[in-house]
């Protein structure tokens, strides 16, 4: 071999190695969620680090899933990372339809995430997203109106407790309702909250052969409870309520207490937001003795689809948006109270961050949620507030109809229940369970 | 002749017309309400809402927060090109059913308009993978020969009415008079036909502005139209409808625009003939 041909070989190596760490442009599809906003916000921080360029694609919720379910069942790569949540990470995971997160930096620090979250974003003890927040539900209630109905919040309160603190609460006239809780059918909307409240009462979607439930005494008694409840403590109109509409209320001082995801803690104690700021105390979510709480375990995650080109480039990117130094920077700019919650355990060990009014009830609540037992009695599926399946999703919502339904008056608790264990089961026997 | 109205008739008349019209124009007319108030007001009852203080602060968060003028021009290039893309085919395709038509042109009409009654989702799967081997994805030429194939039976349909309408006789004149194909369709045809080529112009820039299913799945960064935009204001968990209107009228309002001063022309379109 002459000089030159070396000397060749050697420039094209060179180059092929620049080429291999130059900057590349990566695609990341999200929702619109506050916190992914703000990230937004901080992408030049990530290229002056990395040299990477982003470009974001915001989609709705259930259009970011179906979109991203076309591209990376077909490879088609038009995304390199994508915002998921807990209940596809493990189907996605299973399907090998994400690139597994196992070889993440040291300084990474990957086992700082906290247990629970990568439980729920594992599958078979391989990490396939990494949380970039996360969050379960609790009680927010208004310290003014317990006290004035002269009751006292306990840090683990039951349900009975509450159904009785949000009848003395209720005060039609004034529009101020003892409790505000999703009406609103969907997967995601009431069936997260009955599903997981459901738990808290000894009920379950199926037993240990996948036969659906809804003809439980047990369910009936969540449902008659939630619908009595809502009947003489609940705000007019409950059954198109969701998570937004009950942020609203409770922001206007109309609800008093609100049992919803960790996150609204930061929305409803924002004076900016909240004429309430100022009056909001935190509790566990309820349970009724039966050993398992109300509370469920939810994370917005960020996972990078197999068949991308640029694999590299977004696992630089999901270290970025999910270390200590970027929540670092958002508390550096936007104060604590505005970081990503619920995905570090060094967060909560954090003096400054201790001090945030709702970091401890939340914590307690991600860790008092158990996504591999959810139930009292034993199940054969993955998840509190939802079961990682992929039939769940359709399901779900058509039981959420019913439900709603009932909650709105068209039909009662009974009835409700008998359509959505035939609904159920004809699915689960569809799709061959 | 026309048949007498009493004055009392047809002020009630025009009331109901407008009654209509009201309820009709209504989820716009709101949109833009919202749009003009704060997110915490947006999303009270309706009567609290009037009474919220008045702001532009939505159109200032969504201008900030999104590159408009990208989606935006994806939108123009799209919608306009796709509708003109669909003229060349369709233009000779109307010709040739209208003026030479066979014993099967009737069938191939009805074939063609059969192809809009299959739903969109059905064909998502082999088109993603048909674009994925030529590279179309998140691309402009991608969308505008998509679109042009879901709204082809549409121009095709309308141009084959309206050149119906046409007199043969006048074309077989230019004929005799020894024009050839391409002047008789560019000079004699074409005038004639321009109200009605007009409007369906106009009609399918509308459909295609207004397209939302191919548009938010084949496109990502690059090439998303308006409807992505729109996409991109709802939120799960966080308050969104003032946001998500202010982004609602910014993309509606070009085409709204646009239709207002067209009206003449889309409703004399629309209604040329005697026996549409």
């Amino acid at each position: 071999m002459t000089m030159y041909s070396r000397a060749l070989m050697g420039a094209c190596a060179a180059a092929a190695l620049a080429t291999g760490a130059s900057a590349e442009t990566i695609t990341v599809a999200t929702v619109n969620n506050g916190d992914m906003i703000r990230m937004q916000g901080y992408t030049d921080d990530f290229t002056e680090k990395t040299g990477h360029e982003v470009e974001w694609v915001t989609l709705e919720e259930n259009v970011l899933r179906q979109r991203v379910t076309t591209d990376i069942s077909t490879k088609g790569g038009q995304f390199d990372i994508m915002t998921i949540g807990m209940y596809e990470t493990p189907i996605w995971g299973a399907n090998d339809w994400l690139v597994p997160l196992d070889d993440l930096s040291d300084d990474y620090d990957v086992d700082d995430i906290l247990p629970a979250m990568r439980g729920g974003l594992s599958h078979d003890g391989t990490l396939y997203a990494a949380p970039f927040y996360g969050e379960s539900s609790m009680i927010m209630y208004r310290t003014d109106l317990m006290e004035a109905a002269g009751l006292e919040m306990p840090d683990a309160p039951t349900w009975e407790f509450v159904r009785d603190a949000a009848i003395a609460m209720t005060d039609k006239d004034e529009e101020i309702y003892g409790i505000c809780l999703r009406g609103k059918a969907g997967w995601g909307e009431n069936m997260a909250f009955l599903t997981a409240t459901s738990n808290a009462f000894g009920a379950r979607w199926f037993d240990e052969n996948w036969q659906a439930q809804f003809d439980s005494p047990e369910w009936k008694e969540t449902l008659t409870f939630y619908l009595d409840l809502m009947e003489q403590a609940g705000p007019p109109g409950a059954s198109g309520n969701g998570f937004n509409e009950n942020l609203s209320l409770f922001q206007q001082g109309k609800c008093g207490m609100w049992i919803d995801a960790t996150v609204a803690a930061s929305f409803v104690t924002n004076p900016e937001e909240s004429s309430v700021a100022d009056e909001v105390g935190f509790a566990l979510a309820p349970d009724t003795g039966l050993g398992k709480r109300g509370n469920w375990l939810w994370a917005w995650a960020l996972a990078i689809p197999a068949g991308t080109q640029k694999e590299d480039a977004a696992k630089e990117f999901i270290e970025w948006a999910t270390s200590k130094e970027y929540i670092e920077l958002v508390a550096a700019n936007e104060g604590w109270a505005n970081v990503p919650p619920g995905a570090r355990t060094s967060l909560y060990e954090n003096p400054e961050y201790q001090e945030v009014p709702f970091a401890k009830m939340t914590l307690d609540s991600i860790n008092s949620a158990d996504p591999l037992n959810p139930t009292v009695e034993p199940v054969p599926y993955v998840g509190v507030q939802f079961v990682a399946i992929p039939e769940f999703a359709g399901i779900a919502t058509e039981v959420g109809q019913e439900f709603s339904a009932a909650l709105a008056g068209q039909q009662t608790a009974d009835e409700a229940l008998a359509k959505a264990q035939a609904l159920t089961t004809d699915a689960m026997e569809a799709a061959g369970y | 002749m026309a048949r007498a109205i009493t004055p009392r008739r047809k002020a009630l008349n025009t009331a109901i017309a407008w009654a209509i019209g009201l309820v009709i124009f209504f989820p716009i007319l709101w949109v833009f309400v919202l749009s003009l108030k704060t997110e915490g007001s947006a999303i009270l009852p309706p009567l609290d809402v009037l009474r919220a203080p008045w702001t532009f602060e939505s159109y200032g968060l969504v201008q900030e927060r999104s590159n408009y003028f990208r989606h935006f021009s994806n939108s123009v290039i799209i919608a306009v090109g796709s509708t003109f893309l669909g003229l060349l085919v369709a233009v000779p395709a109307a010709w040739a059913m209208a003026f030479v038509p066979s014993k099967r042109t009737k069938n191939i009409l009805l074939w063609m308009l059969s192809t809009k009654m299959l739903p969109a989702v059905g064909v998502l799967y082999p088109i993603y993978l048909l674009f994925i081997r030529m590279g179309l994805l998140d691309s402009r030429l991608g969308l505008t020969i998509v679109l042009m194939l879901i709204n082809l039976p549409i121009i095709v349909w309308m141009l084959y009415t309206y050149f119906r309408e046409i007199p043969g006789e006048i074309l077989e004149a230019a004929r005799m008079d020894g024009a050839s194909l391409r002047e008789e369709v560019l000079y004699v045809l074409t005038p004639m036909a321009i109200p009605g080529m007009a409007s369906t112009v106009l009609l399918n820039i509308i459909l295609a502005w207004n397209e939302a299913f191919w548009t938010l799945n084949l496109t990502a960064a690059q090439a998303a139209p308006l409807t992505a935009f729109i996409a991109s204001y709802s939120s799960p968990e966080g308050l969104f409808y003032a946001k998500l209107s202010a982004a609602s009228v910014m993309a509606i309002a070009p085409i709204l625009i646009m239709g207002w001063f067209s009206q003449k022309q889309l409703v004399r379109g629309l209604t040329f003939g005697a026996v549409k």
